[in-house]
C-alpha cells in the first residue's frame, strides 16, 4: 500500500512539473494533480503549486513530497500530452504504472517543429508585427533577417553558456548593433521600428500577462515569481539595446 | 487594402508564434483565427478612438470566447489557443522600451511605457476573467441540457 501511494505522489508531481515547466496556468496544474489522485482512489489530496516548486500530500497518510521547477519555457505541445495522458487514466485506459512510464517519456519524445522553421517563424513574427504596429514596407526584409539572427543568437548562447538572462542580453545586443548598422548603410529607414520588430519573439509579453492572470486568480506567489522573471527578461533586453545606443551615441 | 494587410499579417504572426511555442499542428489554423479576431477588434476599436484599456479588454474577451469555442470543438486545453493569439496584444514592446528609457536616463518616457504595460496586461487579464465567467455559464447550460435530454445519464 505504501508503495502505491509513493508511486501516486511521484506520478502527480511529475505531471505537475512537466506542466509548470512548459507554461501552464497554476489552476490547471493543481486540477490535473488532484484529478489523478482522485482517480487513483485518494479523495483527499492537497496540492500546493507555485511557479518555482510543487508540493503534494495525501490526507489519508503522512506522505508528502516536493518537486522543484527550474526552467520555465512555453512549450504547449507537452501540456497537451500530459492532459491527454491524464484523461486516458481517468477513463481507465491505462494503469498508474503505465501513466508514470508515459509521463517520463513526454520530455524526450514530444515532437517539436524543425529548427529552421522556428528560426524562419521568428523572422515572420518580427516583420509582420512590425508592419501592423505601423512600420514601413521598406523595413520589412531587414526586420525579417534581424529577427531570425536575434532568435538564433539567443538559442546558441543559451545552449553554450547556460546563464539565465545572458541569452536575452546577447541577442538584444546583436539586434541593436545590426539595426544601427542597417540604417547607417541605408538598407533600412527607422532604427526604432527595426528593433521593436526584431525583439518581438524574445520579449516577455505573454509572461507579463500570465503573471497578471495568476495574481487575479489568487495565486499570488506564482504571479509575483513569474512577473519578476518577466521584468528581469525585459530588463536584459532593454539594457542590451541601451548599451548599443550608448556606444554608437545618439543615432536616431 | 489596409484591412487586408492587418487581417493576413495578424494571422501570420499568430501562427508563427504558435510554431515558436510549439503548439500541436492541428491547432495552428484555429489559433491563427483567434489571433486575427483579437487583433482586428483591438485595431478597429483603437481606430474609432477607444482607449488602450477598453480596447485590450474587449479584444482579450473576444480571444477568450473564440478559444472556448475551439477548445470544445477540438477537445484541447484552452491555453493552446489563447497564448499564441495574444502575441499582437501583449505589452512586450513597451516593457523593453520602458527599461531602455530608464537606462538612457529619460525617466518620464520610461514611466509612460511602464503605465502602458500595466494597463495592457491588466486589461487582458480582466478580459480573460470575463471569459471564464462565460465558460461557467456555458458549462451550466450544457449540463442542464444533457440532464433534460438524458435524465438518467450523468453529465460529463
Amino acid at each position: 500500500m505504501a508503495e502505491s501511494k509513493e508511486l501516486l505522489l511521484e506520478t502527480c508531481l511529475l505531471a505537475g512539473k512537466i506542466m509548470m515547466e512548459n507554461g501552464s496556468e497554476v489552476y490547471r496544474v493543481e486540477d490535473t494533480m488532484n484529478r489523478i489522485a482522485a482517480n487513483a482512489g485518494e479523495q483527499g489530496s492537497i496540492s500546493y503549486v507555485t511557479a518555482t516548486g510543487l508540493f503534494m500530500g495525501l490526507r489519508s497518510s503522512h506522505y508528502a513530497q516536493v518537486e522543484n521547477v527550474h526552467d520555465r519555457v512555453i512549450n504547449l505541445e507537452k501540456i497537451v500530452a500530459v492532459n491527454g495522458l491524464s484523461r486516458a487514466y481517468a477513463e481507465k485506459k491505462i494503469s498508474l504504472a503505465e501513466l508514470h512510464e508515459a509521463l517520463k517519456k513526454v520530455n524526450p519524445t514530444t515532437p517539436s517543429f524543425p529548427y529552421w522553421l522556428q528560426v524562419l517563424s521568428a523572422g515572420v513574427v518580427s516583420s509582420t508585427l512590425m508592419i501592423i504596429f505601423g512600420g514601413a514596407w521598406f523595413d520589412f526584409l531587414p526586420t525579417f533577417i534581424i529577427g531570425c539572427l536575434g532568435f538564433l543568437c539567443a538559442y546558441w548562447v543559451k545552449k553554450v553558456i547556460d546563464i539565465r538572462f545572458l541569452d536575452m542580453f546577447c541577442a538584444s545586443l546583436l539586434i541593436g548593433t545590426l539595426s544601427v548598422l542597417a540604417v547607417s548603410l541605408h538598407v533600412a529607414q527607422n532604427v526604432d521600428n527595426l528593433i521593436i520588430g526584431a525583439v518581438m519573439p524574445l520579449v516577455p509579453g505573454v509572461a507579463i500577462t500570465n503573471s497578471f492572470r495568476d495574481i487575479l486568480a489568487g495565486h499570488l506567489i506564482s504571479g509575483t515569481a513569474r512577473g519578476t522573471e518577466a521584468i528581469f527578461t525585459a530588463a536584459a533586453i532593454g539594457v542590451g539595446i541601451a548599451t548599443v545606443f550608448t556606444l554608437f551615441g545618439g543615432i536616431s | 487594402m489596409t484591412i487586408f494587410i492587418h487581417l493576413s499579417f495578424s494571422f501570420l504572426s499568430t501562427v508563427t508564434f504558435g510554431i515558436l511555442t510549439n503548439i500541436p499542428k492541428r491547432a495552428l489554423v484555429a489559433t491563427g483565427i483567434a489571433g486575427t479576431v483579437g487583433w482586428m477588434i483591438y485595431w478597429s476599436l483603437k481606430t474609432i478612438g477607444y482607449g488602450l484599456g477598453s480596447a485590450n479588454f474587449l479584444a482579450a474577451f473576444a480571444v477568450g470566447c473564440v478559444s472556448i469555442f475551439f477548445s470544445r470543438r477540438k477537445k484541447m486545453p484552452m491555453i493552446i489557443f489563447n497564448i499564441p493569439s495574444l502575441v499582437p496584444l501583449v505589452p512586450g514592446g513597451p516593457a523593453y522600451k520602458a527599461v531602455r528609457e530608464f537606462v538612457l536616463g529619460d525617466n518620464f518616457v520610461g514611466f509612460e511605457n511602464l503605465m502602458i504595460v500595466v494597463i495592457t496586461a491588466g486589461a487582458i487579464a480582466g478580459g480573460f476573467m470575463m471569459t471564464s465567467v462565460v465558460e461557467k455559464i456555458v458549462n451550466r447550460w450544457q449540463v442542464k441540457r444533457t440532464k433534460k435530454r438524458h435524465p438518467d445519464k450523468k453529465a460529463s
